[in-house]
């Protein structure tokens, strides 16, 4: 298995000053491969990454890059194997953005650094890539975060490297940006068969972009394997010990704690229609119950963590009569009944019924 | 297609400003140098410098004036001028900071005071300075208050308070200089006090030939650090990434650039601003921060900045002369504030 990665760490212990953070950290990666690594903030994510790209002295372990030694490697050959998108925030004077992405044939260039049109060509390439030609010419300082990030990807990917290296290159960027990075950091990986390691501070993205994740917490790496072993509500929940609110795996998003007390409102929904009034619910801070849903309905995941309680009928079944008389109680209980459903078929045909006693007890809103 | 062309229009555009820039450069070098040769209180006309220069024929008051005085002045003011200003650019890549330089970071006063403490103590022993210890000397002194600066770097992350104790070294190495110049009371000494203000007069053949080997040299090793430099203005990280050896790299630029300052300070005492007006002024023209071009264009920058002001300094209250510093002050000073409130707009 092992000399078929094309990285791979061998008890690699990680610190600063000689004093180790993070232990025995083993990364096995295929090019082509990305891997993340995810974790609270502190845990030492980036000290993985600066060690792993040389700027840290390794204090234990090895690391192995393309079957050799990282550390036998001179600083051109590490150079051409392995490209870094970093977190520093660059402020070059008066270079434009190609300037910055030529900046990556360095590893190519003569003792001068004078481009040809090999290079030249090179990096137009990379500018195409991560569909920025139109930035050529623009001055580096004075385009956006997402831009930059974009140009500095550009930049790495010049270096014509077999792997990058990134630090939370999202961080900064706004929902649109985020897609649009990670899906053009997907087609590279497809198309050049990069290898890729990075840290990402969004689980949602993380859980759809990496083909492994490493979980870091604590002295050793908490857990590492596949999106599908990782993002587990449970896991998610104890790795970033989550108290207040709730990790869903299946969403890939967290909602806030549910609110407390007696419940005030009843909401009839399913089929998705409740979730948003169930989150203006919990942010307005008002208790409540929902049903009856069915537990294959993506209302129900929504409503297991922000409802008080959820009146549930197991999937793809009718509602039963049983579940329509416990919901009616409920209904008893509280203040107001919210509809967020407009039809009803047979399946919860006694929805139906529970809309219709509301009106009848005047509690309808 | 039209994308390519309009591609290829700039890229001639840029190519073009590079040309024009060192065009203009060279073209002023050589004006300055007329009008310095042509100028003092003397008055001799331009076929006889000529002739004096190239066939070195013709009176023997003016041959004098024009080999002895004028010629070293301002072969010394060319080639000192150059060094500032690639000094000034080394520890700008060094500090990544536009406004860093010998001068305010108090690199030429710690050679100044190291030098005038040699010049003093030997000469009071009646003993000849020779040009290699006036520079040792400086090297010296500039590599103390180097190491002092790159403490202090290490302590305050601010620039601004980097600059400012520098500039605090500055005034302390200063006063202690003036206290020594004024107390060393020996006729061999009368120079000390004009060469601590900063001066390019009472320069010897012997003194250019040192300069011309120490400041060559010096400034080719820098042109050939270009390509390091260029990745090193992207961040260490990066420039560590792209395999540059950054800790030695680190060690040229801190070991060039105090060379260059003190073989300056060695000279022709501290002169201010230069280090940093020429460079800023260099890569507006330019518009670019490529080492490749602006170390070449600093070296021609800085001497045309000297050679002008130096000019300035002789001519302007003839027969009596300023001080070098003070002509350059002027000039240079406010590009430093301009700099910095550009800056300040930018963040």
């Amino acid at each position: 298995m092992k000399n078929k990665c094309y990285f791979y760490t061998d008890k690699m212990t990680v610190g600063y000053d000689g004093k180790p953070l993070i232990k025995e950290i083993k990364i096995e990666l295929l090019r082509g491969q990305i891997l993340t690594l995810i974790g609270p903030n502190g845990a030492g994510k980036s000290t993985i990454l600066k060690s792993i790209t040389k700027q840290l002295k390794i204090l234990g372990g090895c690391v192995y890059l393309d079957q050799k030694q990282m550390k036998e490697l001179s600083g051109k050959e590490t150079a051409r194997k392995m490209a870094v998108v970093l977190t520093d925030r660059m402020k070059p004077e008066l270079m434009t953005c190609e300037d910055v992405v030529a900046a990556g044939r360095y590893p190519y260039t003569g003792s001068l650094g004078i481009l040809n049109e090999e290079d030249r060509a090179k990096t137009r390439e990379a500018l195409e890539l991560v569909q920025a030609l139109e930035l050529a010419d623009r001055d580096f300082s004075a385009i956006s975060d997402g831009q930059k990030q974009r140009i500095l990807l550009a930049r790495a990917i010049c270096q014509e490297p077999e792997m990058i290296v990134l630090d939370e290159p999202t961080s900064f960027l706004d929902i649109r940006h985020k897609l649009e990075f990670l899906s053009i950091l997907k087609k590279l990986v497809r198309e050049r068969q990069v290898a890729v390691v990075m840290s990402l501070h969004e689980l949602d993205l993380a859980q759809k972009i990496s083909d492994l994740i490493i979980c870091i917490k604590g002295e050793y790496v908490d857990k590492s394997g596949t999106p599908e072993e990782i993002f587990t509500d449970d896991y998610i929940s104890s790795l970033y010990e989550i108290k207040k609110g709730s990790y869903h795996s299946n969403f890939g998003c967290v909602e806030l704690p549910a609110p407390s007390g007696k419940p005030e409102v009843f909401v009839i929904a399913g089929g998705g229609s409740g979730i948003s009034c169930y989150r203006r619910l919990q942010r307005e801070g008002i208790p409540f119950i929902t049903g009856v849903l069915h537990e294959n309905d993506i209302d129900y995941e929504a409503a297991r963590t922000l409802a008080c309680e959820v009146i549930a009928e197991s999937a793809f079944e009718p509602v039963s009569e049983a579940h329509y008389i416990a919901a009616l109680e409920k209904m008893k209980q509280c203040r107001e009944v919210k509809c967020c459903l407009d039809h009803f078929g047979t399946g919860n045909a006694a929805n139906q019924r529970l809309l219709a006693e509301a009106e009848k007890q005047g509690k309808l809103i | 297609m039209e994308m390519a062309e309009e591609n290829l229009n700039k890229k001639r555009h840029t190519k073009y400003r590079y040309y024009g820039s060192f065009l203009i450069l060279a073209l002023l070098l050589v004006i300055l140098f007329l009008w310095n040769i042509n100028s003092g209180s003397i008055s001799i006309s331009v076929p006889e410098i000529f002739r004096i220069i190239f066939q070195q024929k013709g009176e023997e008051t003016a041959m004098n004036i024009i080999w002895q005085i004028r010629l070293p002045r301002i072969l010394s003011a060319i080639l000192l001028g150059g060094a500032l200003s690639v000094s000034g650019f080394l520890l700008q890549t060094f500090f990544h900071n536009p406004i860093a330089g010998p001068f305010v970071l108090g690199i030429s006063s710690g050679a100044k005071l190291v030098v005038a403490l040699v010049m003093i103590f030997l000469l009071g022993r009646g003993w000849t300075v020779s040009s290699w210890a006036l520079i040792l000397a400086a090297f010296l002194g500039s590599m103390v208050s180097m190491g002092f600066v790159l403490l202090v770097s290490k302590k305050v992350h601010q620039m601004s308070m980097l600059v400012i104790s520098g500039v605090m070294i500055g005034y302390i190495c200063s006063a202690i200089t003036d206290f020594v110049v004024t107390f060393a009371d020996d006729s061999n000494i009368v120079n000390l006090h004009n060469w601590s203000l900063g001066s390019f007069s009472g320069m010897t053949w012997e003194n250019v030939e040192v300069m011309a080997m120490i400041v060559l040299a010096g400034v080719i090793a820098a042109f050939f650090l270009s390509k390091p430099m260029g990745a090193f203005q992207l961040g260490e990280a990066y420039a560590q990434n792209m395999g540059v050896n950054v800790a030695l790299f680190r060690v040229m630029l801190i070991l060039l650039s105090s060379i260059l300052s003190a073989c300056v300070t060695a000279f022709a005492g501290p002169i201010s601003f230069v280090g940093i007006a020429v460079p800023h002024l260099v890569k507006s023209i330019l518009k670019t921060a490529k080492p490749l071009l602006v170390i070449p264009a600093c070296f021609l920058g800085g001497a045309v900045f000297c050679l002008f002001c130096d000019m300035i300094a002789r001519t302007v209250f003839a027969p009596s002369e300023l001080s070098i510093s003070s002509v350059t002050a002027v000039f240079g000073a406010p590009v430093v504030i301009f700099i910095m409130i550009k800056r300040q707009k930018l963040n």
